[in-house]
């Protein structure tokens, strides 16, 4: 039966379904429901939580938990995952395996506390110090992170590596339904081994001797000989772990690329489009770390651009670009700080590559500040320009006050200006581009105008006068 | 013909790395000793610092794990939590444990934590090549105090039995010297008992002992081993700081 669970303690509850009796942690929003969760729970199964002095001694615990060969896991969000790359290269280079979430906060530095997936490259990329990889989880729903959390203990234990789950904000506090009944008493997966390795104190035997955990080789060619062995392990996690979700990608020419909360927004916003004819699809990467590289490349058989959708500044797209490997346009469209896009910003994104123009439902905010602020810009500028003109006019008005002429042109000049700012209020907000071709229109009747006073000037008083203005000069260009 | 004397079993095989005229040995050898006699040594669970003795992986033979710098404490909290029946130690220099470490010996003190702590103090740092220690005494030479070290710029040195004798998780906390006979004794029987209250769940146990760095310090060994006495037994006197097992009236919450 289906019940309605917040992501952090869907999250808590698979991990004690997947036999996960150990629990270390350090607040930070937006995660804290799970160690909540975990210091209520773990007691009544005869689990130990703990609430470490700092997120440091949190991941070194689990580091010793681990060696010890019990079922571990911590939680946290970005600052304080920072903080875990020390304890998490020690893990990685002792081969202990152990599960860590990361429900991912708008950075760098304190940030905000509201969403984002601004930590895809610490997360697939080691993280820490040293050569290393850690699987990557991200979960697209509540479910999916209650799946993903039980098979990464599994994986975990697999090749004795860390596990990342690499929630965000909105998968952490959002409330879904999820099935639990189906995921009760989760019992490791088949091929995993009794961990003999492991520093629990046993009497030693042949097959279980002296437990050294340990990431320390002085020795270079010792060290260099643990990373190539570290390597064909990672080579075997890309091998055998690499998951994704592919969507309408039969015969899609734009490809959509995006993981977590930003793909359900993207797969609402590819529905849409297709509603629309235009053929678009979207490729999920389940697992960041390994990226499903071979997937995407599959999908060049009908693409013509990729849109990558992220709430970041763009970090995954790098790894598409790799994977395309300059073989179509990748574009990308993100946001971040905590900002999550809408539907409308997407469909925007995807109708303008589609070369389809924008729907009167389309984008409402994702360009309008840049628009804004761009016209703001260009608008200082043609201020500042037209106010040298003004000046040069003023200049030869002067010069020209006296003549009985003037006062004609002046009149016509004033009606000129005055449809110019009636049709620049209206360009405005058509388009930048526009408004511009009408300053300059604008600009030329001035100085056409300015020029024919001068002829007549030249003519009438049959003297030489300065050099006449320069009639082909344009603006705004 | 009876042994009178043998080496233990709760040593590997493989030589020390550490200088001539250091008491790493020693200290080492009482560990081990310790946790042979109590019987609890085949099942022990040790955790090796950064410093001079990050090799301890290799020494002690028992089930052992590497701990970053200054983070033993924590390792050894996961580790106990996990293995509660098993003695769990760590054996760690005052720059791990007095310095980078603070925040981990400190909770894992408070907490309770019942594992037990071998802090060795030899007042400088002495596996990078003898910087100042945060337990580097006013005045004393080092790599990175050429002038002595100045209290009014690099501050006083930590007496970390007494501080962590101040909270109320701690069963037992004493400070040892190894640089004679005696006191290599009385060092042996504060070791032991150290791990007799762990495994009787009495609470956070600390041995600090008092170490030579004849290399770094510039001397001899003997003249380490007088230098013990004469400079740093002054500045960080020997005893027990806190034993609830001798204490005749306990205070509600535990005093001192």
């Amino acid at each position: 039966m289906k019940q309605l669970m917040k992501g952090n303690e869907a999250i808590a509850e698979a991990a004690i379904q997947a036999g996960c009796r150990f629990f270390f942690g350090y607040p930070i929003t937006p995660q804290n429901q799970i160690p909540e969760y975990m210091s209520k729970r773990l007691p009544q199964v005869g689990g130990c939580f703990l609430q470490a002095e700092s997120e440091v001694a949190a991941i070194n615990m689990v580091y010793g938990a681990g060696g010890s060969g019990a079922r571990v896991m911590t939680s946290s969000s970005s600052p304080g995952i920072s903080l875990k790359q020390e304890g998490i290269s020690y893990i990685v280079g002792a081969e202990v395996p152990c599960v860590i979430v990361n429900m991912v906060r708008g950075g760098p530095g304190l940030g905000s506390i509201q969403p984002a997936q601004s930590d895809y490259y610490q997360a697939t990329r080691g993280g820490g110090h040293g050569d290393y990889r850690m699987c990557v989880l991200a979960p697209g729903s509540v479910q999916e992170a209650v799946n993903l959390t039980q098979d990464a203990f599994d994986i975990a234990d697999r090749y004795r590596n860390p596990v990342l789950v690499l929630g965000d904000g909105l998968i952490g506090q959002m409330m879904e339904p999820v099935d639990m009944d189906a995921v009760a008493d989760h019992a490791p997966a088949a091929d995993l081994k009794e961990k003999n390795w492991a520093a629990d104190g046993h009497v030693p035997t042949t097959d279980s001797p002296r437990a050294i955990i340990n990431s320390l080789y002085i020795d270079p060619q010792v060290l260099e000989n643990h990373c190539k062995r570290l390597q064909a392990k990672y080579d075997l996690i890309a091998k055998n772990e690499c998951r994704w979700q592919e969507e309408m990608l039969s015969d899609a020419e734009i490809v959509l690329v995006s993981y977590g909360t930003t793909s359900r927004i993207a797969r609402s916003a590819m529905r849409k489009c297709r509603e629309k004819g235009i053929k678009v699809g979207l490729l999920r990467p389940i697992t960041l770390w390994p990226f499903p590289e071979e997937a995407l490349r599959k999908t060049l058989s009908t693409a013509k651009e990729y849109l990558v959708f992220e709430m970041s500044m763009g970090q995954m797209v790098d790894d598409v670009r790799l994977a395309v490997n300059g073989e179509r346009p990748v574009h990308f469209y993100g946001r971040t700080g905590g900002m999550v896009p809408t539907v409308a910003e997407m469909v925007a994104q995807i109708e303008k590559l589609a070369g389809v123009s924008a729907s009167p439902d389309g984008c409402e905010n994702c360009d309008f500040e840049k628009a804004v602020r761009d016209a703001a810009d260009k608008i200082d500028a043609a201020a500042d320009a037209m106010g040298k003109k003004l000046d040069e006019a003023g200049k030869k008005i002067g010069e020209t006050v006296s003549s009985p002429e003037f006062q004609q042109k002046a009149q016509d000049v004033g009606k000129q200006v005055g449809d110019f700012a009636t049709r620049t209020a209206d360009t405005v907000a058509k388009g930048v581009g526009s408004f511009f071709g009408a300053v300059g229109k604008a600009f030329e009747t001035v100085q056409k105008d300015l020029k024919d006073i001068e002829q007549k000037q030249k003519t009438e008083q049959k003297a030489d006068v300065d050099k006449p203005a320069d009639s082909d000069q344009k603006e705004g260009e | 013909m009876a042994i009178v004397f043998e080496k233990t079993k709760m040593l590997c095989e493989k030589p020390f790395h550490y200088c001539p005229g250091c008491t790493h040995g020693i200290i080492h050898r009482l560990v081990a000793e310790s946790l042979d006699e109590l019987g609890i040594g085949e099942t022990a669970i040790g955790v090796a610092p950064v410093g001079c003795a990050v090799f301890a992986y290799d020494y002690f033979n028992c089930d052992m794990m590497e701990a970053a710098h200054g983070r033993a404490p924590a390792v050894a909290t996961g580790i106990k939590r996990v293995c509660p029946d098993k003695a769990v130690f760590t054996y760690q220099g005052d720059g791990d444990l007095a310095s980078i470490g603070t925040a981990e010996i400190v909770h894992a003190a408070t907490r309770g934590e019942k594992i037990t702590t071998i802090f060795v103090n030899n007042a400088i740092y002495g596996m990078t090549g003898g910087q100042m220690a945060p337990t580097t005494l006013p005045g004393q030479v080092t790599t990175t105090s050429p002038y002595g070290r100045d209290v009014t710029r690099c501050g006083w040195p930590i007496k970390v039995s007494e501080m962590l004798a101040t909270l109320t998780g701690p069963a037992y906390i004493a400070r040892v010297s190894v640089h004679d006979v005696p006191n290599i004794k009385k060092a042996k029987a504060a070791i032991k008992k150290a791990f007799q209250l762990q495994m009787e769940g009495k609470g956070f146990t600390l041995v600090e002992v008092l170490s030579t760095c004849p290399t770094n310090w510039g001397m001899t060994p003997q003249e380490a081993l007088k230098w013990v006495q004469t400079d740093m037994m002054p500045a960080y006197p020997l005893g027990v700081y806190k034993d609830i097992t001798a204490e005749p009236a306990s205070v509600e919450g535990g005093a001192h």
